[in-house]
Parts: structure tokens; sequence; C-alpha cells
């Protein structure tokens, strides 16, 4: 079948000038100007609204564009599932670099089997399109924007997507005493750069579109570095020995939102998918 | 076409139709609303932000058996401490008997549920919703909930309701328009068939949409029920107001503009300023399903927050549609801080809302066994 060989080949390749692109570090580099960096109480300060740029939030591994994220085979090669055709080129899939360090995601192979199955059933599993909340660290690279409110109080960010809010402590609190989608978070500062220890999560959210999954036992450190007025450095480490066999780490740059009103949106998307969640339960379902 | 005002939840119901043991001792004139908040004793002892403003962050409740609105009319705003304590006790009764453990071997409640026992001569404003609110076919032994037990005391003295003008304590009646839309909203809804056949005629908080009743608000209202908890979180230019209920975080933007009047909210879009140590925030831009008792499109709500000392913020609202209320009205309730260590969770109601999925397939199923009992052969 000489198209699906040539497909096979242009992933190949797609692969190689991917890994190749990875050796260039994701960092924002060389853009630091320190003077810059706007402070509050001796510290950057990180009030106002952000977004990442990227496209994690449908895979956080190198990837290809393709038609659509869930396919099928075809006659001649695969195409989009029944459920996504409708949605035509805007259901395709960007391409994207990656922003896990060494593109590798150090699974057990119980993980990777888990991963597999969830990329397989994407449909019906990722918690995203149930509009569920997003968990940490996907909240920060979903393609809407997040708002940082910070004080010497606490710090707190509210999403956009899902109506997603975490209240950061500024001290430890102790462990946390529920487990929970957004985890239980506290901070520290090291040197200028915010640190965010978070734990407490549940074992139900994903890092992205692609499958991607963790345990209750994940701990996630998130590092904010400013490094201008309009960027930070955003840095997120995985500790979660039951799914993988070493931390990893991603990172990736978020840029400020800078136009004139800047504000959070409202994604409250509950109601969006109560169709696709209770419509078979109406009296008499639609057709 | 949009079908709006649909969705009132049962709390708020209640709170209309709810007689209560409220006992204000003695008929009287009614009450003119207190003038504004006297300054704070000490303002300088209040806590400030480092941009020089009232510091209100912390973890807040504005739990209270004290009712939106005055129960008996013609009764005064401002009730004896004496009275006062009084419900307190009677509720505390209440909430005590509730505590009791169920009997695993009781049978299924009748038809139509039943009313629990009372403790008292008669019911308590909190008995009456609870009886509303699944209490009558078994709901929840008061260890699941926390409506609070204290009577709402603004600046010491105790209030028979949340609502201070006009001077009876009542909202004002609806504009013949207003009463117009919401009859043809009635119409509209009950050409739509059963309250169980679709899910968006459910009330907001069973979808996982909104807490009970006005909790985010604005107003913000106590929901008698539970987790009546919010955290407020100060910037420069922000001040975010979470609610713990299905948390929804509003966010105020101090000195900001609304947008355009397409764009609408389920909060409403608030906007604030200071005026000397008072945060004043104004919410426009409603949406269309979640506004106050059917005002949306042109309501306005007006919000005063100024703390008073280190373990309070009086608020007082005022609730404006000239095409919805005859006349502008007015609350006051106060924002406790919460006990030190006293944590605000995530309410993650939709992720795990069972609820909805059960009332609906229960629904379907009665359906199925009446189809069947129809064709059985007699």
């Amino acid at each position: 079948m000489r198209w699906v060989s040539v497909m096979q080949m242009s992933v190949v390749a797609g692969v190689a000038a991917a890994t190749f692109a990875l050796v260039s570090s994701p960092r924002v580099e060389g853009q630091a100007r320190p003077g810059a960096i706007p402070r509050l109480n001796g510290k950057p300060n990180l009030n106002g609204l952000w977004q990442a740029i990227n496209s994690a939030h449908w895979d956080i591994q190198a990837h290809s564009a393709k038609a659509a994220l869930a396919m099928r085979p075809g006659p001649v090669v695969p195409v989009p599932a029944k459920e996504v055709i409708a949605f035509g080129a805007v259901g395709s899939v960007p391409s994207g670099l990656g922003v896990v360090e060494g593109d590798e995601l150090p699974y057990t192979p119980e993980g990777l089997k888990k991963k597999r199955e969830n990329q397989a059933n994407w449909l019906t599993r990722d918690p995203e399109i149930k509009c569920y909340l997003p968990g940490v660290p996907r909240a920060t690279y979903m393609p809407f924007p997040f708002q940082i409110t910070q004080s010497p109080a606490a710090t707190f960010i509210a999403y956009e997507y899902a109506g997603a809010v975490r209240h950061i402590y500024p001290k430890d609190p102790g462990p946390a005493q529920i487990d929970s989608w957004m985890g239980m978070s506290y901070s520290t500062w090291e040197g200028d750069t915010f640190v965010v220890h978070t734990s407490g999560f549940n074992d139900q959210t994903w890092f992205d579109r692609a499958g991607n999954h963790h345990s209750e036992k994940m701990k996630v450190t998130e590092r904010f570095t400013m490094v201008g007025a309009d960027h930070i450095d955003y840095e997120a480490t995985i500790d979660d020995p039951v799914t993988f066999t070493r931390p990893w780490k991603m990172s990736m740059p978020l840029y400020r939102r800078v136009e004139k009103n800047a504000q959070l949106g409202q994604f409250k998307c509950v109601e969006f998918v109560t169709e696709l969640m209770y419509g078979h339960l109406r009296k008499e379902p639609l057709k | 076409m949009r079908i709006v005002g649909l969705t009132v939840t049962a709390t708020v119901v209640l709170a209309i139709a709810g007689a209560s043991a409220f006992a204000p001792q003695s008929p009287g004139a009614p009450a003119r609303p207190p003038a504004a908040a006297k300054p704070a004793a000490k303002a300088a002892a209040l806590p400030r932000t480092s941009d020089g403003v009232p510091d209100l962050q912390g973890n807040w409740t504005n739990a209270t058996i004290t009712p939106l609105e005055r129960l008996r009319p013609n009764t005064p705003l401002v009730v004896t401490e004496e009275a006062a304590r009084d419900e307190e006790t009677k509720t505390r009764a209440a909430m005590e008997l509730r505590e009791q453990d169920s009997d695993p071997n009781r049978g299924a409640p009748p038809v139509g549920g039943e009313l629990r026992k009372s403790p008292n001569a008669e019911p308590t404003y909190l008995e009456r919703v609870w009886q509303g609110g699944a209490g009558t076919v078994g709901g929840y032994n008061s260890f699941w909930i926390d409506p609070g037990d204290r009577v709402l005391r603004v600046d010491g003295q105790p209030r028979s309701s949340i609502l201070i003008d006009p001077p009876d304590g009542r909202i004002p009646a609806l504009t013949p328009q207003a009463r117009e839309r919401v009859a043809q909203a009635a119409a509209a809804r009950k050409s739509l068939g059963g309250e169980f056949d679709h899910p968006e005629l459910r009330p907001l908080a069973e979808r996982c949409i909104t807490s009970f009743g006005n909790n985010a608000g604005p107003p913000m209202l106590p929901n008698y029920f539970y987790n009546n908890s919010y955290t407020i979180v100060q910037s420069k230019d922000t001040v975010v107001i979470l609610t713990e209920m299905v948390h929804d975080a509003r966010i105020v933007r101090i000195n900001g503009t609304h947008p355009p009047a397409s764009v609408r909210k389920w909060f409403g879009d608030s906007i604030g300023r200071w005026e000397g140590d008072t945060l004043v925030i104004e919410t426009t831009n409603f949406h269309p399903n979640h506004g106050f008792r059917g005002a949306w499109e042109n309501l306005k709500v007006i919000e005063r927050l100024t703390r008073r000392d280190a373990k309070t913020i009086n608020y007082r609202f005022t609730v404006e549609d000239p095409t919805t209320f005859t006349a502008p009205f007015t609350g006051e309730l106060v924002f406790n801080a919460m006990a030190p260590g006293e944590m605000v969770y995530e309410y993650a109601c939709h992720e795990a809302n069972y609820g909805l999925e059960g009332v609906l397939s229960g629904a379907r199923a009665q359906e199925r066994e009446a189809a069947k009992k129809k064709t059985q052969p007699q």
C-alpha cells in the first residue's frame, strides 16, 4: 500500500524533526531584563492575566499535526472517527514540539498501558470532554487565560476553563485533608522564583488530550520565574512513583495578555455538556 | 428562543413560602432602615494592605438563621436579644433532634414524604426550609448540614430579616411587565413537560451550575443549608471573592468598566471602587438564568463591604431593576471570620453528580414500570 508507506515515512521524518528541535530548549532565553520585572513587596509581581501559547493541551510530547485526535482505520489511510467528522479542519490537531524535558515520559509498564488505553478511548475518557476540573499542571496550558491574584496573605489562581480555582497558601498547612481535582497548594520563594507545591490530588485528571495520566500519589512542583514584565518561565516537576519510574519536568513560557481591558472570561462549561452527559436520560431522547 | 427564568431553587421558593416561629415579640411600627454603617471605631486599627486600603482577606461565612425577608407583616427589623436567643435555642434543639442516627430498619417514607418531628411548638424558619429541601423523604441528618445557628446581628442589633429597606422587610412588588414576563416564562415552562422530563428543567444547584439560592450572588446570601463559606484575596487591581459552593470565584476589577451588554456571566460582571474604607462593587451583565427573582437583563446590584474589626465585615447590598421591581431594595448582612484553621474546600459538584443522573433515571424507570402495568392483562 503505497500511501500507507508514504505516511509511515513522513511520521518517522516528523518524529526525527521534532527530536532535533528539542535540542534547543523551549525555555524563554535571552529575553531576561531583570530591571523590567515589576515587583511587589520586594518580590516579582505576578498579578495579571497569563496564558500559554502552545499545543501541549493536545499532547505534552512532540507530535505531528493530524486530521483528528479520534481516528479509525480507513480504506486507504486512517480517517477521523465518526463522532468528530463534522468538525473538519476545526477538529484537526496542530503539531507541537512538546514541553517535556527530553520528550520522554518515564512510565512504568502499567502506566504506559493505561496511557494507551486512555488514548484509544479519548472521547469517553478525557475528563476535559465532560468539563471536569482540569487538575495541575494541565490547567496552566489549557487554551484559555488564567488570572493570578498575589498578596502576602495568599495567592489565588482563577482559570477561565471550567471556572477552576486554586487557593495557594503562603505556608504549608500540612498534608491535604482530602483528595481533590485541583490539589492543595502552598507556596515558597526561591530567590525571585515563586514555587508552588501541590499534592492531595485524586487520580482522575490528565495531563493532556493524549491520555497522559497520573495517580493520587502525584506531587507537582511548579516554578514561576518572571523573565520580563510580560513573560514567565514556567516549569512543573511531576513526582509520581506509582505511574512513573522517576520524576520528570515540563517547561514553557507564559505570556501576559497585554491587550487593553484584558480580563478573565467565563467558561462555565458544565451547562455546555448537558446534552452529552444527560441527553440519553430525557423522557424522549433527541434523535 | 431562550426560555429564561425557569430555574428557581428549592431554597428560594421556601424562603418565600416559609412561615416561622421567628417571633418578634410585639408588632410595632416598621423600623426605619438604620443609617449607613458608622465608621469603625478606630479606623487606624483596621488591618490594611500595603496599598493602604482595608484588608478584606481571609475565610468568611455569612451563615445565619435570619431569613432574607421579614416573615410577618408589621414587625420590627430589630428584635430583642431575648427573642434572638430564644430562636437560637429552638434552632439548636431542632438540629440536635435531627442529629440522631437514622433507623437502618425503617421502611420507605410514605408517598409524598413525611414531616419530621419538631421539638418546638411551632417549627423554626430553618426547619421549614429543611422540610422543603428533600427533608420529607429523609434528607440529611443534621450532621451533614451547617446552616449556622445564630440570628443575624448587625453592630450588635439582632435582626428579624436581612432586608432593611423597604421598611416592611419584604421585596417590593413586581412591575406589571415583570409579572407578565414571569407568567410567560411559567407558561413556556409548562409547555416543555414535567419537571423530570429534561435535565434543563432541574434546578441549577442540582445540575451543579450554581449553589443553592444566591450564595455567590450578588447579592451574596446564605443558603440556610451548608458551606456558606467565602475566601477573599486582594491585590491592588482585583478583589477575588470565592464562594466555596461550586468553586465560583467573582473577580472584581477595581476601577474597571463593564463589557458590552451582549456579554453575560452567571454572577454578573463586577467592578469595584473604594469609597473611603468601603469597597463598593457594582454588578451588571447578569446571565438570563441566574439573576434575582426573575430580574437579569437590567439588574444592577450594588454591594458595600466595610471591614468593622478583626472578625467582621459588614455587607450591605442594594438591588435595583426598574423593569422588574417597583422599587429598589436594600439588605444588610455580616460576614464573620471563620475560626483559625477552618478551611475552604474544593466543591467539585459536577464531577460527582450522581444525583442528577439518579433523578432522571428514576423518572425513566417509573415511566417504564407504568407502561408495563398498562400492557399487562388485569
